[in-house]
């Protein structure tokens, strides 16, 4: 019992930890990627003895002391409680999430077979979908509490995108959920192991491409970045629901974001990339199409999958990054008409293929 | 469930919910009434009905409670006004919360509850509560949806009437 908790908590701190390296890498690309694109230089003005490390130094180590240095504005008239409990309220139910999403298949350590999940839930999905939904009330307390209007209308901007495109974001994982009938998110990433004509990896994308775009597009609008950034659109509301926010404060709500980010990309990968599947690895080694069989020890097994699980979760990343540099902001009525009567119907029209599909063709399995 | 565990988060939903009605200021009771829920949700945890629990803050927490935040900073409400408890405000109040606290009592009268009855394997699961909800309860289920339908059919009616 005990070293059940124990493992279960070791298992979340890895989690969290490993999701927040990739947070990093994150908030790098935005900097350095974006100057990339935009053929411009990038932060590349903080060194430690001269060493720059490629704006790494910048953007891991001196952008971070410089919000948690900096002055924690007090504002006139604000409710102070809530204003201080909004990035709290932002940040916690983001990094929560991450307890259900399966980073590796088992590590087996003498007798005991361990499941690399901080928490086994049957219904992980819903899980996700519950703390996506609790986000919400950062945004909206931190928009109301701050006594500014430009706050307000981020605030209420926000609430009404996140609302929207939760609705398309949740129709879009039944797909998912018809074909491989389970809410479990190590189960979905288990049966992603499969061969579809004994060669090509049986991931999610190729059951549900248009669950996987629509989950996509959804996901990008949840984190309310450009495109979607209508909340915190610079030109009209100076930056919306965190306008009023200094410091370490407005530091959790930019985390807040990435982790988000994050979020979307570690849940893309776990339902329709494999999750931590490499392919053609099986627990005991590599069974390759054409015949050869390489075993391998347990634990590198698990380190291949741990690492595939990662490099899949930084490359979604990297995308929603390259996605923010590459598109212009929506005016808001076409943000609210993508999400209601492009991205809704979609969804409905996907789950009524998908059910057509296995209907007729029958289960995967 | 332990017993002690259960007190505890009774305890704090029972406060959680005292703060929606005491509290003078809308956004602070819409705030406590989200911790209801979520407390609500833990207390079906603990009795083995994930779905429900999830459900409760997915559908609850997540998106009603969320549009009453949002119409209470539309309105932008003050400090809710003293003396809104008229004599019949407070004689319905009364006879409600005196009804119940008889039916309360009279339950409770009823003899000890049973004991913990054995869970069965998958109980509170989805599987578990989609098949007695296309089963058993197939006609209530289709129902409601056909309330649910008609009320959104209605919503748009009335949000798309244009002022003559």
């Amino acid at each position: 019992m005990l070293a059940d908790a124990a493992i279960a908590s070791a298992e979340a701190a890895f989690m969290i930890l490993l999701m927040l390296q990739v947070m990093s890498l994150g908030l790098f690309f935005e900097r350095k990627a974006s100057a990339l694109m935009q053929d411009r230089i990038g932060a590349n003005r903080a060194a430690i003895l001269g060493f720059a490390g490629l704006g790494l130094v910048n953007t891991l180590v001196a952008d971070p002391i410089k919000f948690l240095l900096k002055e924690d504005v007090r504002i006139a008239g604000a409710d102070r409680t809530l204003h201080a409990l909004a990035p709290l309220v932002s940040l916690v139910p983001a990094l929560a999430a991450f307890a259900v999403i399966p980073f590796g298949d088992v590590l087996v350590v003498g007798s005991r077979t361990i499941d690399l999940q901080a928490a086994h839930l049957d219904v992980g999905i819903l899980y996700v979908l519950a703390m996506a939904a609790l986000g919400v009330y950062g945004v909206v307390l931190g928009g109301w509490a701050s006594n500014s209007r430009w706050s307000l209308l981020g605030g209420v901007r926000g609430s009404a995108q996140m609302i929207s495109y939760e609705i398309a974001m949740g129709l879009a994982l039944v797909g998912v959920v018809m074909t491989y009938n389970t809410l479990d998110l190590q189960e979905i990433a288990r049966q992603q192991g499969r061969l579809l004509w004994g060669w090509l990896p049986a991931w999610g994308v190729l059951y549900q491409p248009l669950g996987f775009l629509v989950f996509f597009a959804a996901g990008v609008a949840e984190s309310k970045r450009i495109p979607f950034d209508l909340p915190e659109g610079e030109s009209e509301l100076i930056a919306g629901y965190f306008t009023e926010y200094s410091g370490a404060k407005h530091l959790m709500f930019m985390m807040t974001d990435f982790v988000e980010v994050v979020l979307v990309a570690a849940m893309i990968t776990t339902l329709f990339f494999g999750g931590w599947q490499v392919p053609w690895l099986a627990r005991d080694g590599f069974h390759f199409p054409w015949g050869t069989v390489l075993a391998l020890p347990g634990l590198l097994v698990t380190i291949l999958q741990v690492t595939a699980f990662m490099v899949k979760t930084i490359f979604f990343t990297y995308l929603q990054v390259a996605i923010r540099f590459t598109l212009p902001r929506f005016r808001y009525d076409q943000l609210m008409r993508l999400g209601w009567q492009g991205l809704l119907p979609l969804a409905l029209l996907n789950v009524g293929a998908s059910a057509l599909v296995l209907l007729l063709v029958g289960r995967a399995a | 469930m332990s017993p002690l565990a259960f007190l505890v988060v009774a305890a704090l939903t029972v406060v959680a919910a005292l703060t929606v009605v005491l509290h003078r200021n809308p956004v602070h009771s819409a705030l406590a009434l989200v911790t209801t829920m979520c407390l609500l949700a833990v207390l079906f945890l603990g009795l083995d009905a994930q779905l429900i629990g999830f459900l409760q803050v997915i559908v609850y927490a997540g998106a009603i409670v969320v549009l009453f935040l949002f119409v209470i900073m539309l309105l932008n409400l003050e400090r809710e006004r003293r003396g809104l408890a008229t004599p019949v405000v407070v004689g319905t109040a009364t006879t409600g919360a005196a009804g119940l606290a008889v039916l309360i009592v009279r339950g409770l009268a009823g003899g000890a509850p049973p004991a913990d009855a054995p869970v069965e394997a998958r109980f509170g699961g989805v599987a578990a509560v989609a098949e007695r909800l296309f089963t058993a309860y197939l006609l209530p289920f289709e129902l409601t949806s056909l309330l649910l339908l008609v009320a959104v059919v209605g919503a748009v009616a009335i949000a798309k009437r244009r002022p003559s």
